[in-house]
């Protein structure tokens, strides 16, 4: 027993000098990671703040005037022109000059004034239907705000029914919130899981792995000796990323940071299960590459990442079911911003723990049968 | 084949062959080779197919928890909305703790929250209603306050046309959505994947082959042999090209045929700027490859400037406009920004040369700087 784990040890230390001598390597295991957190962190948001959008205001009145200073003074719109009729529309949305056209009809104050309808038109740019869906949400925003003014300064009544919005974990809805947690998992199991089928596969693209099986370990040890030095990479990779999450995009960390790394310890072993499985069916350092891009692809884009889970067909969410990702993202979401604790997360430990026991199985059985 | 002949052959021919005989080779070695074919023809339809169906950002059918406090017919109204609209599964909740809870195990999205005293203040005119939204996947819960807000404007238009003293809203929003009026979010995201496919067969799968073959030292190898640098790369990427093209096609049927995405631009143009789009994404693998010299630090490099700054900041998902201008800058530099614009335009708005001349000539100016720099760098390690 003690011989074996001094075995592992001297493998999983060969190993780590096999990943951290090369400089190169080094820098591209952890600087790559923080650039993209940081890149991400600011570029992927659907949180709008500089839409340019057009104006055709034909009633030229104090209430049109007043509405149109309320879109230009939320800091989301930016006036880049003002057209004189329907023609001009085309040439700006066309061209993407403008991603919207608001339109004030010419007896707006008059409809405002005598209690009837009053219309707004907005002509939006749907090459990118969120964006604009976005937008228009916005729009809505500033004239319903408008229109409580225009209601108290006119001395009618409101409209009968408020609703009164509040927002649960992420008060101001902000997408950075979910995303740059949510990258915790997605980077950290991108290199993990390539590190991890690439470190078999070279070792037996130079010849090594078969000296590798003359030594006196046995296949299950030098799994674990593969497996421990990646997972210990994908540690330190996730703290960093959680570390830039809090300190520099201030996200505050609502959970216990030992659940939080009780389960990435679950979502590593699947990743790492994953790679393992992966290198031991590629029979050279490019189709191990190859293959965990192949793997890793639908991996990231059906994870919750990007769009959520509950919007595919049902059968695509039964085949998300063997996605550690997205275990892991919901994982990181629940207990970084919910502060769920361990018993909370049952129902997405145990898959994890199920794709980590057949993925390391398959592979140990894998490495048996084609070390000879 | 037969052998070249040398002394008849004009130079012409002479380059001709070979680089025939080296495509030939390369041809013959993807074939052969599984997981090029992995990536090149099952890995765009697999992705088309999984995408396609699986990327949306339309919300339908979200759960809510209705906590109804008020028995009053007004309310039982108000709530009958809810449970009919398409964009909700409404539950009826008995109490607050109860949907709280369901709140916090995730069970629902929101809560909506009618008080005892709801009729009694909608007969003042001034009746709240409580909102709660799960805000972890930020951009559904604003979604899911459009609906309630838009449904709850419905049912005052209704209240109003059934006569009721009920002011409804003083002014009226009328959106229109230019290019994709049923708002179905596959019109973008469909064009969209065809920037990762193309990046993808074009970056990552050369700069790997092309590192796999300075790893080995056949590069090297191939420099002794009478063949010159730049017959090399012609006849090395051509396979890649023809490849990419392939994608391309299977892309464009998937999105005419199974998605629906209209197109509506000529098809032409389509081909012409992906092909642009493709010999850009070979430079950059072909640099890549040269510049590392190693599998894995080339592959690792094209994930992070060729696949990732694809996905995320070329616009295909998030504005780019609305970037912080560091950012925004860095995205003028990556070539996906203007191969997304394109194809948001051909497939939705149609031919509009002044988005299409513009976006396509900085990619044939990065496509020859690229190809340029990548065959200077080949040269370099010659000697």
């Amino acid at each position: 027993m003690l011989e074996a784990l001094l075995r592992i040890l001297a493998l999983v230390r060969k190993e780590l000098l096999a990943i951290l001598k090369d400089p190169r390597t080094r820098i591209s295991l952890f600087v790559p990671p923080v650039m993209q957190c940081f890149i991400f962190g600011y570029a992927a948001t659907y949180d709008l703040n500089n839409v340019p959008y057009a104006v055709i205001d034909q009633d030229h009145s104090a209430a049109s005037r007043d509405l149109l200073a309320r879109l230009d003074g939320s800091g989301v719109f930016v006036r880049v022109a003002d057209l004189r009729g329907a023609a001009d529309i085309g040439d700006y949305i066309n061209n993407q000059r403008a991603l919207l056209v608001v339109q004030i009809a010419q007896d707006f104050e008059r409809q405002l004034s005598s209690g009837l309808p009053a219309d707004v038109q907005v002509i939006a740019d749907g090459r990118n239907s969120n964006t604009a869906g976005t937008a228009i949400g916005y729009v809505g925003a500033a004239v319903a705000a408008f229109e409580a003014q225009w209601q108290s300064d006119h001395g009618e009544s409101g409209p009968p029914v408020q609703l009164v919005m509040r927002a649960w974990y992420n008060p101001n809805l902000e997408t950075r919130w979910n995303m740059v947690p949510a990258l915790i998992g997605t980077l950290t199991m991108l290199q993990t899981l390539m590190l991890t089928a690439m470190s078999v596969a070279r070792e037996r693209e130079e010849g090594t792995f078969d000296q590798l099986l003359v030594t006196p370990f046995r296949p299950a040890e030098i799994m674990i000796g593969k497996a421990l030095p990646s997972m210990a990479v994908g540690i330190t990779q996730a703290t960093t990323i959680l570390l830039v999450a809090q300190l520099w995009f201030r996200i505050p960390f609502v959970g216990s940071f030992v659940t939080l790394y009780t389960a990435l310890a679950f979502f590593l072993l699947a990743a790492v299960g994953i790679g393992l499985l992966v290198s031991s069916v590629a029979s050279n350092m490019q189709q191990a590459m190859l293959f965990s891009f192949v793997i890793l692809m639908p991996f990231t884009l059906l994870s919750g990442l990007t769009t959520p889970i509950e919007n595919m067909p049902v059968a695509l969410q039964y085949a998300a079911a063997i996605n550690p990702l997205r275990y892991a993202i919901e994982i990181i979401h629940r207990v970084y911003l919910e502060g769920a604790g361990l018993s909370q997360l049952v129902p997405d430990l145990w898959p994890l723990a199920i794709i980590a026991v057949v993925t390391l199985s398959a592979a140990a059985w894998m490495f048996r049968n084609r070390l000879t | 084949m037969i052998a070249s002949s040398g002394t008849a052959q004009s130079p012409l021919a002479g380059k001709l062959h070979r680089i025939r005989a080296l495509m030939r080779k390369e041809s013959l070695q993807v074939v052969r080779d599984p997981s090029s074919i992995a990536i090149g023809i099952v890995m765009p339809v697999l992705l088309i197919l999984l995408f396609g169906y699986g990327l949306s950002l339309d919300v339908k059918n979200v759960p809510i928890a209705v906590v109804l406090e008020d028995p009053s017919p007004d309310a039982r109204d108000f709530v009958a909305g809810f449970q009919l609209s398409p964009y909700f599964a409404a539950q009826l909740t008995p109490s607050m703790p109860q949907a709280q809870a369901m709140m916090v195990a995730r069970k629902v999205d929101g809560i909506l929250r009618i008080r005892s005293d709801f009729s009694r203040n909608l007969a003042l005119g001034d009746a709240p209603v409580q909102l709660l939204v799960h805000g972890t996947d930020a951009n559904t819960a604003r979604i899911i306050q459009g609906y309630v807000q838009g449904a709850l404007g419905q049912w005052a238009a209704r209240r109003a046309a059934a006569g009721e003293p009920t002011a409804s809203d003083p002014v009226v929003v009328r959106d229109r959505l230019w290019f994709n009026e049923a708002n179905d979010s596959h019109y973008f995201l469909v064009p969209g994947l065809i920037v990762l496919i193309i990046t993808l067969i074009g970056a990552f799968l050369t700069a790997l082959v092309m590192a796999r073959e300075w790893e080995r030292g056949t590069f090297e190898a191939m420099f002794v042999t009478p063949v010159r640098v730049g017959e090399i790369l012609l006849g090395k990427t051509t396979p890649y090209f023809v490849l990419g093209v392939i994608g391309l096609f299977l892309c464009i049927l998937s999105a005419k045929f199974l998605f629906e995405v209209p197109l509506r631009g000529s098809i032409v143009v389509l081909t012409g700027v992906s092909m642009l789009y493709l010999l850009v994404t070979l430079g950059m693998g072909l640099l890549i490859s040269a510049l590392t010299k190693s599998q894995f630090i080339a592959s690792q490099i094209a994930l992070l400037v060729t696949f990732l700054p694809a996905m995320m900041l070329s616009g295909f998902l998030f504005d780019l406009r609305s970037m912080p201008a560091a950012i925004r800058l860095l995205t003028y530099v990556l070539p996906a920004r203007y191969y997304v614009a394109l194809l948001q335009t051909l497939f939705l708005a149609g031919d509009i040369w002044s988005v299409i001349v513009p976006n396509a000539a900085v990619l044939a100016a990065m496509a020859t700087g690229l190809l340029l720099a990548a065959r200077a760098a080949t040269q370099k390690k010659l000697a």
